[in-house]
């Protein structure tokens, strides 16, 4: 004991997973808010407003609620697996935080194999939600989850070959290093192609309006989660907004300089309000797509990924590659 | 001596403070089910929508699934063929719950109940059990937004122990 008890490794393990849990916590409770204000500000309305000053308690009485309510099994499904896909799809998303480039220093752990660890945990949710819209036996939540497989299957590879290109600019997999490459540069200027396709395949991998289709309430009930109540719904809700904020913070990190300022110019502020600051613009980003386009049809969205999306990408990194090779 | 009867669903042992908390937690945040009959429907929709806004009063999540709903608002005409559809819809949303009455078909049959009519089921009463009644044919949004209000005020035993809500209503409330 001659680090003492503050400097050991589970002092540093156990403090950062408090810190985690506490802010993907928080942050889901503000970004709901934030949906609900955006929402009704796009429609004309002020949202929430009532409840506390403009609303701010209004998911904290959700919450409150939502644990308090009757937890259903319905009479045909499966016990086990019905009650582990909410915790299945709420893991993954945690083990994202582990990686995130904060700040210069303020990285749980930076990993060489960072970016293959976010991306691969991400897939596990997709098993998550075909494990719950398995496990609750109903017609509408079976095809939610397929449509979910599906679509997370077309959006995967042209995200993972859009982050590739970065990644070989950069030849390291470390987020540390990708945003230290980009001090002068962001890459978004330097790959903008890339910036695109992974913004519309990271709104598509986190089943995000207009590519919501395994959720489309006008078709399927709910879709996967339509036979989930209380807080087996509200940890779907969770992991939605948490895994928003994990594509964001990744995006900012990777095509838009993470802790760094626009073009080196970082203005005395620190780095984590940089690094924050992006992030929740995405966020903010992504609300607006929301609310402003129409649900895709189904055929539109998988001809939309492996007609334009793949291609594109797939010719992307090929340039890159060449380009690398040249200098 | 009078027997207390626990109401269905009720919780046996009960703890008075906790108990505050959660209803007044349930009272702001009442999820209507996106469920309508007839011509009701239409001005659900529209206090749904900008000009009134029930997601001021945290009320404006339609959620599609009975699961995840709170409060079923039956909007408009039962007819005999639907009435076991809204029962099963009842039956499908979990504990607490609640159920207003929109309208006066719902409430009574309206103009659709006469002697020997045989299509409509008059008032929803008879197959759910109603918290709220809203007359009106149809009721405007104002009147189902004052319908959810003294729903809430019904949820949290009197106006005064809403302790979220920031206005008071200036009159017809519950107390």
């Amino acid at each position: 004991m001659s680090e003492g008890l503050l400097g050991s490794e589970w002092f540093r393990l156990i403090l950062g997973l408090l810190i985690v849990l506490a802010f993907s916590q928080l942050n889901a409770l503000f970004l709901v808010w934030l949906e609900r204000k955006v929402a009704g500000h796009l429609q004309l309305r002020p949202g929430p407003m009532e409840v506390g000053p403009h609303g701010l308690l209004q998911t904290i009485a959700d919450g409150v609620k939502l644990v308090g309510k009757e937890l259903i099994l319905p009479f045909k499904a499966d016990r086990k697996l019905f009650f582990l896909a909410p915790v299945m799809v709420f893991m993954p998303v945690l083990v994202g935080f582990l990686v995130l480039p904060f700040s210069r220093g303020l990285i749980i752990r930076d990993m060489n194999v960072g970016v293959l660890l976010v991306f691969a945990f991400s897939t596990i949710t997709v098993l998550a939600i075909l494990t719950g819209g398995w496990a609750s036996n109903n017609k509408y939540a079976l095809l939610g989850a397929v449509r979910s497989v599906a679509q997370n299957v077309a959006y995967e590879i042209p995200l993972l070959l859009a982050v590739l290109s970065v990644v070989l600019v950069v030849h390291s997999l470390s987020f540390a290093k990708i945003v230290e490459y980009q001090k002068t540069v962001w890459f978004i200027f330097l790959q903008p192609l890339a910036g695109l396709i992974y913004l519309i395949a990271a709104t598509a991998e986190t089943n995000r309006a207009p590519f919501d289709i395994p959720e489309a309430e006008s078709e399927l009930v709910a879709g996967f989660h339509t036979e989930y109540s209380g807080m087996g719904f509200g940890l779907f809700f969770l992991a939605e907004y948490t895994n928003m904020f994990i594509v964001c913070a990744v995006a900012t990190s990777l095509f838009f300089g993470g802790w760094n300022g626009l073009f080196g110019i970082s203005l005395g502020i620190p780095g984590v309000f940089w690094f924050l600051l992006k992030t929740y613009f995405l966020i903010f980003v992504i609300m607006w797509v929301r609310w402003t386009f129409p649900r895709v049809r189904f055929d539109q969205l998988m001809n939309f990924s492996w007609k334009v999306m793949i291609p594109l990408s797939l010719a992307n990194i090929v340039i890159t590659a060449i380009v690398v090779k040249i200098i | 001596m009078e027997k207390k009867v626990r109401e269905p669903g009720a919780p046996v042992v009960q703890f008075a403070l906790l108990d505050d908390i959660l209803n007044l937690a349930r009272a702001n945040s009442l999820w209507p089910m996106t469920f309508g009959l007839a011509c009701c429907a239409i001005e659900m929709m529209a206090a749904g929508a900008s000009r009134f806004d029930l997601d001021r009063i945290g009320a404006g999540v339609f959620r599609p699934s009975p699961r995840q709903s709170d409060v079923m608002i039956v909007a408009g005409t039962i007819a005999k063929k639907m009435a076991p559809v809204i029962q099963m819809l009842w039956d499908q949303m979990p504990n607490p719950k609640w159920c207003i009455a929109m309208g006066n078909c719902s409430i009574s049959g309206g103009p659709f109940a006469y002697e020997e009519q045989y299509a409509i089921v008059p008032g929803a009463h008879l197959i759910v059990p109603v918290d709220i009644v809203i007359p009106g044919c149809p009721p405007r949004p104002e009147a189902l937004i004052q319908g959810l209000l003294a729903l809430e005020d019904k949820i949290t035993k009197g106006e005064g122990r809403n302790l979220l809500r920031r206005f008071k209503r200036v009159s017809g409330g519950v107390n």
